[in-house]
């Protein structure tokens, strides 16, 4: 029996060391659900020219990404915001530098269920739907149909930049539909007639349509030219100035092959 | 020999003690860290604004920390699924342990515990995808996922909890009893509804109060379906943000011992305290109707 669990013991210890010879270095990135399709693909590419480095991607929110460099848990942190003061002091006390890369940028487009006739809103015809104060399509020149507006969660990332760009700090109304991901708002829309919700580029699909803000429909040039109203740059943090395959990985991303990795995944790339 | 044999009963004697310690203990660490990391929030706001304020905009600043629409939407999806699932569970019961016939209840009663092994993100995923769709081109409601969504797939959970207990709880009826009715001339259906569900009437409050004490512990359904509004619901088809769906949905993104982190424990909190509540009901119930021998209806 002993001897039995020795020599299981034996090849556990051996089937390690031989998945750490294939593996020589790990390189965990977490954080934005938002940056998560560019860091997967990123990672991929990368995989591919470095093939002894495991990098393995989670998507956890802004926050957590931050949270993990801070902590040490993950080499790279994503984030679809800047670094918050409050998170800036954290880390300094924790004695640790985050650094950040703007490795790409993101445009946020309303969109409407495909039968919706309506194909352009402003600004400020958004933020009534999003207060409460326009109800029905018919105020925007749309069907006689009531307004279902559609929001992320508070604690997304996305929700924030919505809240700074479109709402102005106003309040989301209460009776809003809030979904937890840019996957679970498409599938909200898709499936709600009077439905409006806001989401990445990157995650827009046939099943939703589009509405131009303001004239100005978003997209890869309009967001470079800074036309398009509603569009931010995504982040990658390091625990400090990035080192050894962290700064083989940041290069990367800024290379031809990373930015085309970028484009890619929906995002669009920093040049 | 029998020195041996003491002493070896003796170690197994504080073997368990030691393992029920255990494990006792981590459920009271895990009580301890609930309230150590809810009740800061009360530096903030007071217990009064906390419980019936009407607003919860935790990231907003200032941030308004008001629960009471998720309470209320809590107790409304709990209770709608009670409604629904406490007829369709004890019902089920009452046919598998009186009316079916042998074959028949060994081949209802595993697909019930099937049901009971269905992962809730299955349910959710389907209440989602399909009975939303579904409910607005019926009813021609603008929303799909809402409060009635919600709570009928709280109801298809919480069935096989209720089922299967009632049933054990029929199951244990004694024979005599059945016999002595049916012997006194009372039909089938007399005998089920004055004496056998009398009989066991304090295993099956303990099979609907367990039930529904699982539907409103339950996250990844009304996460999924219950549309997330942190609003006071006008009708049952308004949607609308339970408890659990704003923990799950929001405690990853909550900055570390913030206020919106306490306050989110807080919430853990009153949910602990309602299925407390729902567990103490369900204990008071099978210790008062207790079925104390044979002779005592």
């Amino acid at each position: 029996m002993l001897r039995k669990a020795g020599l299981f013991f034996a090849a556990l210890a051996f089937l390690c060391m031989g998945s750490g010879a294939a593996f020589a270095e790990r390189l965990s990135i977490n954080g934005s659900t938002t940056v998560l399709p560019a860091a997967q693909k990123l990672a991929e590419a990368f995989m591919k020219v470095r093939p002894d480095v495991a990098v393995s991607v989670a998507g956890g929110g802004s926050g957590n990404g931050i949270r993990a460099i801070v902590d040490g848990t993950s080499h790279v942190g994503n984030s679809s915001r800047f670094i918050r003061s409050s998170e800036v002091k954290m880390a300094v006390e924790r004695n640790t530098y985050p650094v950040p890369f703007r490795i790409a940028l993101d445009c946020i487009v309303p969109v409407v269920h495909p039968d919706n006739p309506v194909t352009n809103l402003t600004l400020d015809q958004l933020r009534d739907m999003y207060t409460g104060k326009i109800r029905n399509w018919k105020e925007v020149g749309g069907k006689d149909m009531r307004v279902v507006v559609v929001s992320r969660d508070s604690s997304s990332g996305t929700f924030e930049t919505w809240g700074d760009l479109v709402m102005n700090k106003q309040r989301v109304v209460p009776s809003a539909l809030t979904v937890p991901s840019n996957g679970g708002l498409v599938q909200a829309v898709t499936t709600t007639p009077g439905a409006i919700g806001y989401i990445a580029l990157g995650y827009v699909n046939q099943d939703v349509k589009m509405v131009s803000v303001d004239g100005v429909m978003g997209s890869e040039e309009n967001t470079i030219s800074g036309r398009y109203p509603i569009s931010r740059p995504l982040f990658m943090f390091t625990r400090g100035w990035p080192e050894g395959v962290t700064l083989d990985f940041i290069n990367f991303v800024f290379s031809r092959k990373g930015q085309e990795a970028v484009r890619a995944s929906g995002s669009i790339p920093v040049y | 020999m029998a020195v041996l044999r003491n002493r070896t009963e003796k170690a197994i004697h504080w073997l368990f003690l030691g393992i029920a310690t255990v494990s006792i203990g981590i459920l009271v660490l895990i009580m301890f860290f609930l309230f150590q990391e809810g009740l800061p929030i009360f530096k903030t706001v007071t217990l009064q604004e906390f419980v019936m304020g009407h607003y919860w905009y935790p990231t907003d600043d200032p941030a308004d920390f008001g629960i009471f629409p998720l309470i209320v939407a809590s107790l409304f999806v709990t209770l709608l699924s009670a409604v629904i699932s406490i007829p369709l569970g004890v019902m089920t019961a009452v046919y598998l342990s009186e009316i079916a016939s042998r074959k028949i209840a060994e081949l209802v009663k595993p697909v019930v515990e099937l049901l009971a092994a269905l992962p809730s993100v299955v349910i959710g995923f389907f209440g989602m995808v399909l009975v939303g769709p579904f409910l607005q081109k019926t009813f021609g409601i603008p929303i799909g996922l809402n409060l009635f969504n919600a709570g009928l797939m709280l109801a298809f959970m919480s069935i096989p909890t209720i089922c299967s207990i009632a049933e054990d709880a029929l199951y244990s009826v004694p024979n005599s009893l059945r016999e002595a009715s049916l012997a006194l001339g009372a039909t089938e259906l007399e005998t089920i509804v004055k004496v056998i569900v009398p009989a066991g009437l304090s295993g099956i409050c303990t099979a609907i109060i367990l039930g529904m004490s699982r539907a409103i512990g339950e996250t990844m359904v009304v996460l999924m379906v219950a549309g997330g509004a942190a609003m006071l619901p006008g009708s049952i088809f308004d949607p609308v943000r339970p408890m659990p769906a704003s923990i799950a949905a929001e405690m990853a993104e909550a900055p570390f011992r913030g206020e919106h982190y306490h306050a989110l424990f807080a919430i853990g909190i009153v949910l602990f305290l309602f299925t407390l509540a729902f567990n103490l009901v369900a204990d008071q119930i099978a210790q008062r109707y207790r079925q104390s021998g044979e002779a005592s209806l």
